[in-house]
């Protein structure tokens, strides 16, 4: 029944529709003040999308770590210049860049996506801006591509692979298939996972992968009950994460194919699963009951700021404002002084909310992971998996 | 083989859904001649409406009874507003005006729910599923999702044929002078024909957030299939968008199983594919 009868060539119509839709993604970046004093520390974070509320608790977390400070660190004001990243690689060059040359941030954090990742720390490699990593594990910025001014406070996907791929040896699974997004991230997670389980006598059937950041499971569903592995490895985050879980549960296949993952699968979407996500079992560098006095009071601190409690992503962005002051007492708040300001930064040793921080010789942290099991919303602690555990350095030029 | 069979099931099942949202897409376009970006926010509010009426109600399907009448006023202010000022007017203003609206909306809702993904509840006689395979199960819900596609398709192919407002729609947007000279306010006529787009695109939203979790952005990847859906279907034929959406289902569907390789092209790759055989789109006109 075509009802329709309008001048528009089919032609237009598409080229118009295309153009709309592409862009959807452009930035939208927001003037920031020009003021001289403060120190300038530039955010490229999401704020909307899939990953939005990933880039809202980091972004939470540094704001209250500051404001605890009394908006100081070091004797100077600190000034947040907030980016959306949009979780969008082709758009990272021309955001950092922004960041960069036109805000003149004296200070680089962020982002959520490994690929945004990607762009900002090859410009932050060239310009020699000193720069934490808040989340995003791609592998190759503390492996092959480490450099003397970038920084993790968060992981690298491999080692959070590594660490789960353990967990999984150690509870008997000996075959199971893996599942993710086809994307930098998720393949590096299967590759870390896929490592220690089969070096522990494991057998990875198959590899799953979707489009990035479709959400739609069904059939790969389909395909996991047809193949019957003794467990599922799979890595998606966000709203994604949400729907794969309750898809999953709702399949009923929760009751014979027990679903793992890195902890990033449960975290943050663990109210929004409910029940449907219990019995899921992740491991990660951080777990909301681990016993110790940072952990109690950063946990008290934000819930009363925001009335929820941090999750792993707010941990990573108060870790990284926790690294940064570390940096910034050593220069005594001279932010022109980068060669020491990273230096101090390599060296530095705190206690976090997620157990014992240092860095590795290529600038990703030495950190414990944890076992948890997902039970009616909430990530109990299971058992602690691995102590002070280190990724590779795979090709860093510092560990040399 | 068990596997095609449930794809085939996955596919029919996501095919129904996007028709949901492209047919008010196809509907606005067809006959407002109005290219509107903002339709995936419509979706978008569906989902948020769901998720905030059911915490209200408890039931999913109350809150689509009185979502979607929410959504078809909300359709008509937005025409008042906006819309009505970009008939006849040149595609590009129209595609700058409704992607405002696209950043507009997605700041609202931000404002109002936050960033968080939020779940919505599944009625409890609803909760069961049905077993496919000794491991697998397939949720009751999801059937019923398709069947409430597949009733509000009937229900618009009646409307659009059979009644008097039908018959209105119909003549107005093949003469639109010739039907006010008759006496028809095609003024109100289109703020009805905007608002039932709005309405179609937020009832999909409403019924599939409980199967979806509700988070910023949902509409967005819903806009871009619609967009594929009305292109493959022919601009503005409901027919075309109905079958187009099952093709887009299950070519997804089956991409994603037997040539991951290439799952995120496609649907695209339909879309060429037919573009190559039927320039018009399967029912459109050239």
């Amino acid at each position: 029944m075509p009802i329709s009868e309008t001048g528009l060539s089919r032609r237009t119509f598409i080229a118009l529709a295309g153009a709309g839709a592409s862009s959807l993604a452009l930035p939208f970046a927001r003037p920031a003040l020009a003021q001289a004093q403060p120190i300038k520390v530039g955010l490229l974070l999401p704020y909307s999308g899939t990953y939005a509320q990933l880039g809202e608790a980091i972004t939470r977390a540094m704001e209250l770590y500051l404001k605890q400070q009394g908006g100081k660190l070091s004797g100077r004001a600190v000034e947040f210049v907030r980016l959306d990243s949009e979780a969008s690689p082709p758009k990272a060059t021309e955001l950092t860049t922004k960041l960069v040359q036109g805000d003149k941030v004296d200070i680089l954090t962020g982002p959520v996506h490994s690929g945004v990742a990607m762009a900002m720390t090859k410009i932050a490699r060239e310009a020699g801006v000193p720069t934490i990593v808040t989340n995003a594990g791609a592998d190759q910025i503390t492996r092959q591509l480490c450099a003397k001014n970038v920084f993790r406070s968060s992981f690298s996907n491999g080692q959070v692979g590594l660490a789960t791929g353990k967990a999984m040896v150690d509870a008997g699974i000996k075959n199971a298939v893996t599942m993710t997004w086809k994307y930098a991230a998720g393949e590096q997670m299967v590759n870390g996972f896929r490592d220690t389980f089969t070096k522990g006598g494991g057998k990875v059937i198959k590899d799953i992968t979707v489009p990035f950041p479709t959400v739609e499971f069904q059939a790969a569903l389909a395909e996991i009950a047809s193949i019957k592995p003794q467990a599922v490895y799979s890595f998606f985050a966000g709203g994604g994460a949400a729907k794969f879980i309750k898809d999953y549960a709702a399949a009923n296949l929760q009751a014979s194919i027990p679903l793992w993952g890195p902890g990033f699968l449960t975290d943050g979407v663990e109210k929004a699963v409910g029940a449907a996500g219990n019995g899921v079992k992740t491991v990660l560098h951080y777990s909301d009951d681990v016993d110790n006095a940072e952990n109690k009071a950063f946990r008290a601190a934000f819930k009363e700021a925001y009335g929820i409690y941090p999750d792993v992503y707010a941990v990573q962005g108060w870790d990284a404002m926790q690294l940064l002051d570390v940096g910034l007492k050593a220069v005594n708040g001279d932010v022109a002084k980068r060669d020491e300001l990273d230096a101090a930064m390599a060296k530095a040793s705190f206690k976090s909310p997620r157990g014992p921080f240092r860095l590795s010789v290529s600038h990703n942290p030495i950190q414990n992971f944890y076992l948890r099991e997902l039970k009616d919303g909430n990530n109990v602690l299971v058992k602690t998996v691995v102590k002070e555990f280190p990724d590779l350095t795979t090709g860093c030029r510092l560990a040399a | 083989m068990e596997l095609v069979l449930i794809q085939i099931l996955n596919g029919l099942q996501y095919g129904l859904l996007i028709f949901l949202a492209a047919s008010g897409l196809t509907l606005v376009f067809g006959i407002l001649g109005i290219i509107n970006l903002s339709h995936g926010s419509f979706y978008m509010l569906g989902a948020y409406l769901s998720l905030t009426l059911t915490s209200l109600t408890g039931d999913i399907f109350l809150t689509l009874l009185l979502g979607v009448p929410l959504a078809f006023l909300f359709g008509m202010l937005v025409e008042w507003l906006f819309v009505r000022h970009l008939y006849g007017r040149d595609h590009l203003q129209q595609v700058l005006l409704t992607f405002a609206l696209i950043l507009i909306f997605n700041d609202l809702q931000r404002m109002i729910w936050g960033t968080r993904p939020h779940s919505v509840p599944i009625p409890s006689y609803l909760k069961a599923s049905i077993q496919l395979s000794d491991v697998l199960s397939y949720p009751v819900y999801r059937l019923a999702v398709a069947g409430v596609c597949v009733v509000l398709v009937f229900c618009m192919i009646y409307v659009i044929q059979y009644t008097r407002i039908g018959q209105m729609i119909r003549a107005g947007e093949s003469n639109r002078e010739m039907v006010e000279v008759l006496g028809v306010d095609s003024r109100l006529l289109y703020r009805f024909v905007f608002a039932a787009g709005v309405a179609l695109a937020a009832a999909a939203g409403t019924i599939a957030a409980p199967i979806d979790s509700v988070y910023p952005g949902i509409g967005e990847p819903v806009l871009i299939t619609s967009f594929v859906v009305v292109v493959i279907g022919g601009i503005g034929s409901i027919k075309g968008a109905f079958f187009g959406a099952l093709l887009i289902g299950l070519a997804d569907a089956f991409g994603k199983v037997f040539l991951p390789e290439f799952a995120s092209v496609m649907v695209y790759a339909l879309m060429a594919a037919v573009l190559v055989v039927r320039p018009g789109g399967l029912f459109g006109r050239v």
